[in-house]
């Protein structure tokens, strides 16, 4: 069984190992993809293997449990689906030249070194070690970020580094006092970041040093998850990033940046009781809440809208997190794996209308239903799922976190969410809508998909419909994680 | 070593290391502070070293030359190299905070950082977590240094500063973090100088210098 928890980190080592030795080729790309899904059948095989327990790796380096399987589940699919489309994007952009042969190859060995640190960072026992994953995510983004080396991805890749890495510095700092407390609780300096021994005298943490740790790795973690008040490098690095890249940081990155949050808050709640991070979880999900509807209603770019709706989920997911019942927690997990597919299907769509019209522009871009089929059903499937519309997954997901919110007697945190959800909503609908329905523009250009992107448009759109329509067997592994999440009720 | 030398090197080197981090708020030259990073290294060094010497303890004397080489000689060579193919009359950095407001919300930092880290002296009072609330002081004003100041460059000094900040807390609370988050830390240096170098590099290149007021594409 070990072996299938490494796997999902060594699968696509190999695939950069292959891309590097090989440059960007039809068979190092189809080999990324493989790895990708290598992922994803990991996750099912552990997901099949752990119940309610815990699996360890390698000593205790490596650990799977319910809420690992889940997040490898979201790594596996959108990885598929991104690495996937990639084929055809990076194609198409050293045809129109985008890009060269050099960006292609860096293109090829960094987004599967990408996929394995963000498997590491939810698979480590360490917290350390987690860290050092989240970090090696930055790393490797920042260059896929500054991929098309114009002023603008230059002045987003300098804004991504600088910013995400004061937040990684800030939460190695709460790492290290976490470190601190544990050793005064009795922990020996070799296991005192691990997770299983965290948890197991999690209530001999000294308080005080606790709350001042938990406060620095919610500032931290929370620059990665697009949180307040470090979240400005987000929109940037979105719009600028290839369009595979941007679905693979927004449909993951910020979730696997979260899932942390969630470990460290489970521990975190044995010291110091559930209110302190309660407490921190409400401001600044709420304040991402209002600042991304905000932004939302003035926005005129395409891209940067869809950046500012992944910040309003994650502000989102913060709250639902305070709240912290079984529940919440179950509905939050479905509400990432749901965001994720359909922000996958969005940011593909979204990299064939720019290519088609290099521009991103709100206004620009008309009748994208009349003149793509593709695309426009992609957009108009991915927009629903994002909106919260019935039957598809994130419906359900947001009345049950709407509920947990209630049942937890923070209705008035339920009404200030649910207001900023509407205006983001109605800014949502009347810039989509402008986009794919009505009649196109005379003169429009064509749009042209690549068949591998088709290819994941079309198999996102299908995972959407069926995530929407039944959860299956995923129910029980999300209220598994939930459960070992410390939530009650 | 005695305790008291002990005592009294430890409490030198802190005083040292925070002295460096005012200082460089007080100078505006590029070049100069780039220098003060380096005392501040030799600072930050100075801490493992006089741990590792009074505790007897090898290892720690090796890391303590290893941190003094890499913060006080390499990072700043590297550094002053970035800001030594600049233009000549370039090198000076216009704050948006002018220097007396700045050395004086320092000081406040300071009082903020003693406040702060009293959990921490309370949990353990040794004489080495006393010197944290120097290493946390350190902290607060690089971050303050780098949302205040423009360019690229100033930026990544403050970033280096927050580093040291942080490697000093760890040195004073636990005598050396595991190895494997020490080898986070040094990927975390590793990254800053590829990813700062080769970004102000590439910067140069495309925007002609990295004044941070040029980058103003993206709003919104």
């Amino acid at each position: 069984m070990s072996f299938f928890l490494l796997v999902p980190i060594l699968a696509p080592l190999a695939a950069a190992a292959l891309a590097a030795a090989l440059g960007w080729r039809r068979l190092t790309s189809f080999v990324t993809v493989l790895a990708a899904l290598l992922i994803l059948i990991s996750s099912a095989v552990l997901g099949f293997n752990t119940g309610s327990g815990a699996r360890f790796a390698i000593g205790n380096l490596l650990r799977a449990d319910a809420l690992t399987v889940t997040m490898l589940i979201v790594i596996g699919t959108v990885g598929t689906l991104a690495t996937w489309a990639g084929v055809g994007y990076i194609d198409a952009e050293l045809v129109h030249g985008h890009t060269d042969r050099k960006g292609a190859n860096l293109y090829g060995v960094l987004v599967p070194i990408f996929l394995a640190a963000m498997a590491l960072a939810v698979l480590a026992n360490n917290i350390g070690v987690m860290w050092v994953a989240i970090e090696a995510t930055t790393v490797a983004t920042a260059f896929l970020v500054g991929h098309r080396r114009t002023r603008a991805a230059l002045e987003a890749t300098w804004k991504y580094v600088v910013i995400c890495s004061v937040g990684i510095a800030l939460a190695f700092l709460g790492t290290v006092l976490l470190y601190f407390a544990s050793l005064h609780a009795g922990a020996s300096s070799g296991d005192a970041l691990n997770i299983d021994v965290l948890l197991a005298q999690g209530n001999q943490l000294d308080p005080a040093v606790t709350r001042l740790a938990a406060g620095l790795l919610l500032l931290g973690y929370g620059t990665k998850a697009g949180l307040v008040p470090f979240h400005t490098w987000l929109a940037d690095a979105h719009s600028q990033a290839p369009a595979p890249v941007s679905a693979l940081m927004s449909g993951v990155l910020l979730s696997v940046a979260f899932s942390v949050l969630l470990r460290v808050k489970s521990v975190v709640d044995l010291a110091v009781g559930i209110g302190f991070l309660r407490t921190g979880l409400l401001i600044v999900g709420l304040l991402t809440l209002l600042i991304a509807a905000l932004l939302l209603v003035v926005q005129t770019d395409f891209k940067r809208m869809l950046a500012y709706s992944s910040m309003e989920n994650m502000g989102l997911v913060a709250v639902a997190a305070a709240a912290g019942t079984r529940l919440a927690i179950a509905a939050l997990l479905l509400h990432v794996l749901a965001h994720g597919i359909a922000k996958t299907l969005v940011f593909l769509g979204s990299g064939q209308l720019q290519a088609a019209h290099r521009s991103t522009r709100i206004s620009d871009v008309t009748g994208v239903l009349a003149r793509s089929r593709i695309i426009g059903v992609t957009f108009l499937v991915g927009l629903a799922v994002l909106l919260g519309l019935p039957p598809f997954a994130m419906f359900a997901s947001e009345l049950s976190i709407s509920r947990a919110l209630a049942d937890a007697n923070l209705g008035w945190a339920l009404g200030a969410a649910l207001l900023f959800v509407v205006i983001a909503f109605a800014a949502i609908v009347r810039n989509g809508s402008r986009m794919i329905l009505g009649p196109p523009d005379p003169g429009s250009p064509a749009i042209t998909v690549p068949r591998s992107v088709a290819g994941a448009l079309v198999t996102g759109v299908i995972l959407s419909v069926a995530l929407g329509l039944t959860v299956g067997p995923l129910l029980e592994l999300f209220q598994t994680a939930a459960t070992l999440l410390g939530g009650t009720q | 070593m005695t305790q008291a030398t002990y005592n009294g090197l430890l409490n030198l080197a802190a005083g040292a290391f925070l002295l460096a981090a005012v200082m460089i708020v007080w100078r505006r030259e590029i070049q100069a502070t780039v220098k003060l990073l380096a005392w501040q290294g030799l600072a930050l060094a100075a801490i493992p070293l006089t741990e590792g010497i009074y505790q007897d303890d090898g290892a720690l004397i090796l890391v303590g030359v290893v941190v003094l080489l890499l913060r006080a000689v390499v990072l700043p060579l590297l550094l002053a190299r970035a800001v030594g193919t600049e233009a000549h009359e370039r090198r000076e950095s216009a704050p948006l905070v002018n220097t007396t407001t700045s050395l004086l919300i320092t000081a406040g930092l300071t009082i903020l950082a003693y406040a702060v880290t009293r959990p921490i002296i309370a949990l353990d009072p040794s004489p080495a977590t006393r010197a944290v609330p120097a290493a946390f002081a350190v902290i607060l004003i690089a971050v303050f240094l780098m949302v205040s100041r423009r360019r690229a460059v100033s930026q990544a000094v403050g970033f280096m500063m927050l580093d040291n900040g942080i490697a000093a807390t760890a040195f004073l609370i636990t005598a050396g973090v595991p190895f494997i988050v020490e080898l986070g830390a040094s990927l975390d240096v590793l990254f800053a100088v590829l990813v700062l170098g080769l970004l102000t590099g590439h910067m140069r290149r495309t925007f002609g210098d990295t004044d941070l007021d040029q980058l103003s594409e993206l709003r919104g």
